[in-house]
């Protein structure tokens, strides 16, 4: 898979409770978690995401909550890919579930600029900062994690036999 | 080849003799929780795998205890949806208004977890069963849905921190004090994927609620899971509660942990998490004046019996603060009967706090206690992320029941020997 496009960047420590506020986990719809996705961080984020479908975080991205409406909330956003240093594991393992590209590499994390231009292919696990020139690498996803994400999550790839 | 206590139980799970950190194993589940919010989620994965049944009508259980009594329109809409999908597929426990409490209070008091289980639960607090020397630990909602439907999960093995235990506490000092302390010293992400075993004089010196408390908060240090050896203590709590045999798995003497810790428990002072981190610890001699607005003490880190009883001591023939705000909530249904047999209800109500229902409620921001924007809240629950209990612009200071008591009476941050 190709990714492309423009970055958000964040600090350390973005937790669940400013990616998806439990006030609004009254819901499962999709779309209106989206709507509030980042907005006690960054009141900006649902205008920039219009232009911008790349975060970049710091140290324990999405520690906290087990809510799997944070990485739906992001993904619903239009939100890609998300690099950071490190993933909280339960958000690590629920962005995969539901399909939404997530590459730990400290190195770009700690570079990449907000507003860069990033491309990376999850083949080869290079990702490219266009805006400096700028490369890095981490590890490629395994085929079985690369497959839950092409297919949409974990319940798709499980539907469409892809998961035994 | 040596093993910790969590990578025994993980191998006993997936039917092996031996398992490895890192190693990625398929495991055997003994129970699935989901919650009101998490659930609805799960249901609705479920139903797209086509199954018709769930894999053990007495293992699956689900709890609605966030949003509930049902704060909202959409909240009864999300408990409905739970209610009924467990009334279609014959779940055994499902607890509702009435009968639930706060989950991770609520199924160890059931009995419904024991020594050497795996859990998974749809909460990140699901880490809270490692007290009894389960393995558990929080995934989301794709994960539960799986697991309801297949009664299995995967994991990577986790490695290990030993956290060797010394010393007895001082009066009022709680595993709420302790595991902050902890979390002060190796930061909220330190036990990232790794698992926090508690061993040493001082771990089996500790009540099973103290144990319950610390291996809440796990979570807060990053960790997979947090688990307790387990004792006669803990056989004494579980077999008053199940009939089911706990399995013991004891870390071999050799076990090869990342790191080992000592932690003196004589030395550990009351101890206050400051906004917007658990990792921001100070000790309550330390601090300035802190005036504060609200104080709640419960939640699945501090809702059981004994906070509810030493909360009640502290406020016993005294008042609340002019302009505080106390909410006390015990945990579940039987907690906060004994509480009401014994009177302890009464000395809460005389000193002007407001007692509710068992509930997650104001922990995560819910309802029953909403913060103002700027407002300030002394709090007995486990995280104080920026707007975790209202507006983003409150703050929240995670504390021990003795500490929250003690604040409620002063209007400010500080420990039960300030009264």
């Amino acid at each position: 898979m190709n990714f492309e496009g423009k970055v958000i960047k964040y600090g350390d420590n973005v937790d669940t409770d400013v990616i998806i506020p439990a006030r609004y986990l009254n819901t499962i719809d999709k779309k209106e978690l989206a709507s509030h996705c980042m907005e006690d961080l960054d009141a900006t984020f649902g205008e920039r995401v219009k232009s911008c479908n790349i975060i970049v975080g710091g140290n324990n991205f999405g520690c906290g909550s087990s809510r799997e409406h944070a990485p739906l909330a992001i993904k619903e956003s239009g939100v890609t890919l998300v690099i950071a240093k490190s993933f909280a594991r339960i958000f690590y393992r629920n962005a995969i579930n539901i399909g939404l590209a997530i590459y730990e590499c400290p190195e770009a994390a700690e570079d990449i600029a907000d507003g860069d231009c990033i491309t990376s292919d999850s083949d080869t696990g290079v990702i490219r900062n266009e805006t400096t020139g700028k490369t890095y690498t981490t590890k490629p996803f395994p085929p079985f994690i690369a497959k839950i994400i092409a297919d949409g999550g974990l319940m798709e790839s499980i539907k469409k036999g892809n998961i035994r | 080849m040596s093993m910790t206590m969590t990578q025994k139980i993980l191998a006993a799970h997936a039917g092996v003799d031996h398992v490895e950190a890192g190693e990625l194993i398929l495991v055997s589940l003994d129970r699935v929780l989901g919650n009101d919010i998490t659930s609805p989620v799960a249901i609705r994965e479920f139903n797209k795998l086509g199954y018709t049944d769930v894999y053990d009508k007495e293992k699956v259980t689900m709890v609605m205890d966030h949003f509930a009594p049902n704060k909202d329109i959409k909240a009864a809409i999300q408990c409905k949806m739970c209610r009924d999908f467990c009334a279609e597929k014959e779940v055994v426990h499902f607890y509702d208004v009435g009968q639930m409490g706060v989950e991770h209070a609520l199924l160890p008091e059931k009995g419904l977890v024991v020594s050497g289980d795996v859990v998974i639960g749809a909460d990140s607090h699901t880490c809270t069963y490692g007290a009894l020397g389960a393995f558990s630990t929080g995934v989301g909602s794709s994960d539960m849905a799986c697991g309801m439907a297949t009664g299995k999960a995967w994991f990577k093995v986790p490695s290990a921190i030993q956290f060797v235990l010394k010393g007895t506490p001082k009066p009022h000092i709680t595993g709420k004090d302790v595991i902050l302390h902890i979390i002060g010293k190796i930061g909220v992400d330190d036990a990232l994927y790794r698992s926090m075993e508690f061993t040493g004089e001082g771990a089996h010196a500790l009540s099973v609620t103290d144990r319950l408390t610390i291996c809440n908060m796990a979570i807060e240090a990053g960790a997979k899971n947090g688990i307790f050896e387990v004792d006669e203590k803990t056989l004494a709590y579980i077999a008053e509660r199940s009939e089911r045999m706990p399995v013991v798995y004891k870390a071999d003497e050799d076990a090869v942990y990342d790191e080992v810790i000592e932690i003196d428990l004589s030395e550990i002072k009351p101890t206050v998490a400051f906004p917007h981190l658990p990792e921001n610890t100070h000790t309550t001699d330390e601090i300035d004046e802190i005036k504060i607005d609200q104080v709640v003490i419960g939640s699945c880190t501090n809702g059981y019996y004994e906070n509810i009883k030493e909360a009640a001591e502290i406020m016993r023939g005294r008042k609340v603060a002019k302009g505080v705000r106390a909410i006390i909530i015990p945990a579940t249904q039987e907690i906060y009967l004994r509480a009401m047999k014994e009177g302890l209800l009464a000395v809460f109500i005389e000193a002007g706090c407001a007692v509710s229902t068992p509930t997650c409620g104001p922990c995560l921001g819910g309802h029953m206690g909403i913060l103002a924007p700027g407002e300030r809240a002394v709090a007995t629950t486990n995280r104080n992320f920026v707007g975790r209990m209202g507006d983003p612009t409150s703050e929240v200071y995670l504390a021990s029941p003795a500490v929250a008591a003690a604040s409620a009476i002063l209007g400010r941050i500080a420990s039960a020997d300030e009264l």
